[in-house]
């Protein structure tokens, strides 16, 4: 379900609130703010990833949220109550931290049986439990063994059979992947995500890492010191940027200082129309350009340009499997190379190679423009 | 404040207490209140003791005496104006002590208890003490007495607070000389010791000499026993019947020779320890570099090896002298006339009940101790710095020269160490040295000699074995509410102050403040004064601080992150102590209660004020029976003590190894 959706259907009905909902939160430590006037809902079952750089307030947000350093104003609610001041115990989640923080003495199956016992469930239900979640995170053999005897991966499943051992309403996930290899990691990004699936529990993954953010959450809050920036589904963060910050944090840029005018940019004696709207004319802009959507139009310069085409140089090209990267250089602006990514049957077609003259083209819904910040 | 400037207005989020919060809450304050009374008020109440001064105030009442009849009365006089008119006192002479009295009698030099003459008396301020018998009086009423009562009263001081005992002390220069004598031979005693430690400990890990481990052990040897030991070694080798005496050509032992040299023996280990450390954290790399450059051994020595261990240095040099300028026991039983500041506060205390100078000479000999702690905690803090997790360990190489030279050095070391030891405990068991060098366990017959007995060293050992108990327990949860609770980091701050307090507080002024704190009638604690658990307390207070900080270190290497899980999973936090915390610490435990249990059986500077006659110790059964001259027994006490802690090791390192493999399997891939 997206956000969307569950918001058409609180307005029909009027009574449902999100089961998460964050609320002008701030967070200072001393002088230091480390939130802003954060606002976020989350939807029943959802995935959502906190995703920016690294001190920009991910991990205080998710701990906010889990009662470990509670934020200094705003508003926490989950599943209709407000938890704003209600201590971690009290509180309906489990936790997965980059260390694991598994108990190094207690065997695999006692961790993952440790929040059980509070329960006071009779041992064999617990035993089956375990085991349960044993076979869920694809561990069955393990039981017995100490977490140290494990592998890295091994151990975060172990970490995370433990925090859904309780059924929690929430499961947050404080960059559960950053330590481990980069093999074991796309691996694992799948199995949490199937398993995120299947039990259908709200989850709040922290991360650094776009692949990662792209790849798991149904929506991203990209977040740039202390504010969140955007809140999208991964394509509208891709796709439509919201702020240059986004734009440039998420996938790869060309970025071209430039002014505005009449809906469009200049560059050289080139023309760009834009689809961005709401900005002056005259007012000192960036143009954003992902490398993919530069698209080869033809192999030499057009006599007569059309808008949105660049007359272009190849400087040079390299094959990266399974596109070629090229640096491009236009004559006309000045040597600002652009870096394009064409596919290997545009290659192919067009004949392209280092050196050749050719036309692109960037087509008016693919340029983003921003306001350049400080400048008029 | 700074919130208003960063955050809008509103009021802060605080959680609400959960049971665990409580309980942790409560804990730490039950701990900072062992703390605060067992260490704070009982400093306080030195400190301000030694700026109290006790003296009769004659302004403060006023005498009418009677004609033979006993109806007409003279003018009031003051006892000031009569002292003025006979000339009795001086202001020095009415200087007195908390117990002074004064008989008033004296201001009247026709008494007679069979006259019928009659006196009153009345204060002229609203403190005026006197006493009638034993009855306290204080009132600005007249008072009348007849000859025969008007004989028992007394003038009680009042008292003042004031630099006047600290006057009194720079002025006096019997005790000003204690505080040269004491720098003098601390600073010796460093000297030597560091220069015999460091090259011990450079023999240890920069050599490939033979016999490492049995150097390793014999080194550790002297924390099994009282600092005194040594000094009842040199009188048998040197004092005025020594079979060396000869040697000294005419020195005496007994003064800051012998001092210096039992110094050497009982710091060495502490020394050894620091440099020891440091040196093993050296970098293999650096002398490569230096080895690349070709430079000579004796530079790579004066520009890697000393840069790289001088903090060790630092800090072993303001341990070994904090050591020896605050120890009591040696200079007791072989300084001879030679006072130092230890010293000193025994007199002034046990021998002339001067309690307030002996706090003066407590707040003398802070200084040094204060001075050397804050250095060595600086120091303590740049040398982890020091320490990179890429370094490469120092691999030494055979060289046969070298090894041999280190060898030869560390042979002389540990002859003197086992040579100490081992003259105690041949003194102990021959009949009378060294005229009848027969065989016999006469000495061991401590029953026969006054200083406690056999019950002395039972006392011991339940004393240390409470203190290890009763002193890891609090000493463990102490540092896991500093480590290990969030928030409160106000109260926080100033437990880990409290805990550090105890390494800057020498012995002998901890066990001075326990008598101001602890005897006073008016403490609620008083009960505790002369027991066994006045001991323990002591002792685990004055030894906190290194427990602490073995503790804060085996927290640290704990995952912040538990905590965190385990509330998450709604699991009380006493259960990830119990199933977790602990378990994981139990090496460092065991440590810390072996520490505190051989500590216990060898201090003497604390528990030699507090002692009573049914809770009379080893240790100070040693002191004493080596005061009184039975010097033999003394020795085989102090072996006794040497035999318990050495067991003592011995069973630790089983059940730590046995521990170990029992229930840290886990530790093993
Ligand atoms: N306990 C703390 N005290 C002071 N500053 C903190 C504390 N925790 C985090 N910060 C600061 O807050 C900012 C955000 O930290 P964090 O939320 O951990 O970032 P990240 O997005 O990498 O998880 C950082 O600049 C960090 O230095
Ligand atoms: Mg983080």
């Amino acid at each position: 379900m997206t956000a969307l959706d569950a918001e058409g259907l609180r307005a029909a009905t009027g009574i449902a609130e999100p089961y998460l909902r964050i609320e002008n939160v701030w967070k200072a430590f001393g002088d230091f703010v480390a939130l802003r006037d954060v606002s976020l809902d989350i939807e029943r079952g959802e995935f959502i990833c906190f995703l920016g750089p690294s001190g920009c307030g991910k991990t205080t947000l998710l701990r906010a949220v889990a009662g470990l350093d509670p934020q200094s104003r705003g508003t926490i609610r989950q599943g209709g109550r407000d938890i704003s001041d209600m201590p971690a115990s009290q509180r309906d989640y489990g936790i997965v931290f980059q260390s694991y923080a598994l108990f190094p003495n207690l065997t695999i199956a006692k961790n993952i049986a440790f929040g059980l016992e509070n329960t006071r469930r009779p041992r064999a239900e617990i035993s089956a439990r375990v085991d349960e979640l044993l076979d869920l995170v694809g561990l069955p053999e393990q039981a017995d063994k100490y977490p140290a005897q494990l592998s890295g991966g091994q151990q975060q499943r172990i970490a995370l059979a433990r925090a859904i051992a309780i059924n929690p309403g929430l499961l947050l996930l404080d960059e559960p992947l950053s330590a481990l290899d980069a093999k074991v990691r796309v691996h694992l990004r799948h199995e949490i995500k199937e398993l995120q699936r299947k039990l259908g529990v709200t989850t709040i993954m922290v991360t650094h890492d776009q692949e990662e953010a792209l790849s798991m959450a149904d929506r991203i809050a990209v977040m740039n010191q202390g504010v969140i920036e955007q809140v999208g589904t991964p394509t509208e963060i891709y796709r439509h940027p919201a702020t240059l910050f986004v734009a440039d944090f998420i996938g790869e840029t060309n970025r071209i200082e430039t002014t505005h005018t009449g809906g469009a940019v200049r560059v050289g004696h080139a023309v760009l129309q834009t689809e961005t709207h709401g900005l002056r004319d005259g007012q000192a802009v960036v143009m954003v350009v992902r490398p993919e959507d530069v698209l080869p139009h033809a192999v030499g310069y057009e006599a007569e340009m059309k808008p949105n085409q660049l007359p272009v140089d190849i400087a040079d090209m390299e094959f990266l499997g399974s596109y070629w990267r090229a640096h491009l250089n236009n004559p006309e602006f000045a040597n600002t190379p652009l870096v394009a990514n064409f596919s290997i049957n545009a290659v192919r077609r067009f004949g392209l190679a280092s050196g050749t003259r050719m036309t692109v083209e960037i087509p008016p819904e693919r340029l983003l423009v921003f306001p350049r910040e400080g400048v008029a | 404040m700074t919130d208003a400037a960063t955050l809008p207005p509103g009021r802060t989020t605080r959680l609400k207490l959960d049971r665990d919060g409580v309980i942790k809450r409560g804990l730490m304050l039950v701990i900072a209140a062992y703390l605060f009374a067992a260490l704070a008020l009982p400093l306080y109440a030195m400190l301000s003791k030694s700026f109290v001064t006790y003296s009769f105030d004659l302004t403060r009442y006023e005498f009418q005496v009677s004609d033979e009849t006993g109806t007409i009365w003279s003018d009031p006089v003051s006892a000031a104006d009569l002292n003025a008119r006979l000339d009795l006192f001086d202001p020095d002479d009415l200087r007195t002590s908390t117990n002074g009295r004064l008989a008033v009698t004296g201001f009247f030099p026709e008494f007679s208890f069979r006259s019928p003459v009659k006196y009153r008396l009345r204060g002229t301020v609203a403190d005026a003490p006197y006493l009638v018998g034993l009855d306290l009086q204080n009132s600005t009423e007249w008072r009348e007495f007849d000859g025969n009562t008007f004989r028992r009263v007394n003038l009680r001081p009042v008292a003042t607070a004031g630099l006047q005992n600290y006057r009194a002390y720079f002025t006096n220069p019997t005790l000003l000389s204690s505080i040269g004598n004491s720098v003098f031979i601390a600073t010796v005693s460093t000297v030597l010791t560091v220069t015999a430690a460091f090259g011990f400990a450079y023999a240890l890990n920069r050599s490939c000499m033979q016999f490492k481990g049995a150097f390793r052990l014999i080194a550790m040897m002297p924390i099994l026993v009282p600092s005194l030991l040594p000094g009842i070694a040199l009188i048998y080798l040197f004092g005025n019947q020594g079979l060396l005496k000869s040697l000294l050509m005419g020195q005496s032992i007994y003064g800051p020779l012998g001092i210096v040299i039992g110094s050497i023996f009982f710091t060495f280990p502490h020394a050894l320890i620091i440099i020891s450390t440091a040196l093993s954290i050296s970098d293999q790399r650096q002398y490569e570099a230096a080895e690349s450059l070709r430079a000579s051994k004796w530079r790579t020595f004066w520009t890697v090896t000393i840069p790289s261990a001088r903090y060790g240095l630092i800090s072993a040099a303001f341990v070994t002298f904090t050591l020896v300028i605050t120890d009591f026991g040696l200079p007791k039983v072989i300084g001879g006339q030679y006072n130092v500041l230890a010293i000193d506060i025994y007199k002034q205390v046990i021998g002339q009940q001067n309690f307030e100078m002996g706090a003066v000479v407590s707040v003398v000999l802070l200084i040094p101790a204060v001075i050397a702690f804050a250095v060595d905690r600086i120091v303590q803090k740049k040398q982890v710095s020091l320490l990179s997790a890429r370094s490469v360990p120092y691999q030494p190489r055979p060289n046969r020269r070298f090894d041999m030279a280190m060898l030869g050095w560390c042979s002389l070391v540990a002859l003197f160490i086992v040579g100490i030891i081992g003259i105690c405990q041949f003194a102990a068991l021959v009949k009378f040295w060294p005229y009848d060098l027969s065989f016999s366990l006469r000495n061991y017959e401590f029953d026969r000699m006054d200083g406690g007995g056999w019950a002395a060293y039972f006392n011991s050992l339940r004393m240390a074995a409470l203190t290890a108990v009763v002193g890891t327990v609090i000493v463990f949860t102490g540092a896991y509410v500093v480590e290990k609770i969030d928030g409160f980091r106000l109260g926080r701050a100033g437990f880990q102050f409290l805990a550090m307090l105890p390494m800057a507080i020498p012995g002998m002024v901890l066990g001075l403040a326990y008598i101001f704190f602890f005897n006073d009638p008016e403490n609620p604690l008083n009960f505790v004064y002369g027991t066994m658990a006045i001991l323990v307390i002591s002792t685990v207070t004055h030894f906190y601080t290194v427990g602490h900080l073995t503790a804060l270190t085996a927290l640290k290497q704990i995952d912040a992150e538990f905590e965190p899980v385990a509330s998450s999973l709604r699991a009380p936090f006493w259960r990830l102590f119990a199933r977790v915390t602990v378990p994981v610490c139990l090496p460092s435990i065991l440590d810390i209660s072996i520490y505190l249990f051989v500590n216990a059986m060898t201090t003497v500077s604390a528990v030699v004020f507090l002692y009573s006659t049914h809770t009379a110790l080893a240790s100070v059964a040693v002191l004493n029976m080596d005061d009184a001259g039975d010097v033999a027994p003394a020795a085989a006490m102090g072996m006794m003590i040497f035999y318990t802690n050495a067991a003592a090791r011995m069973l630790h390192a089983a059940a730590s190894r046995g521990l170990l493999r029992r229930t840290q399997a886990w530790r093993l891939r």
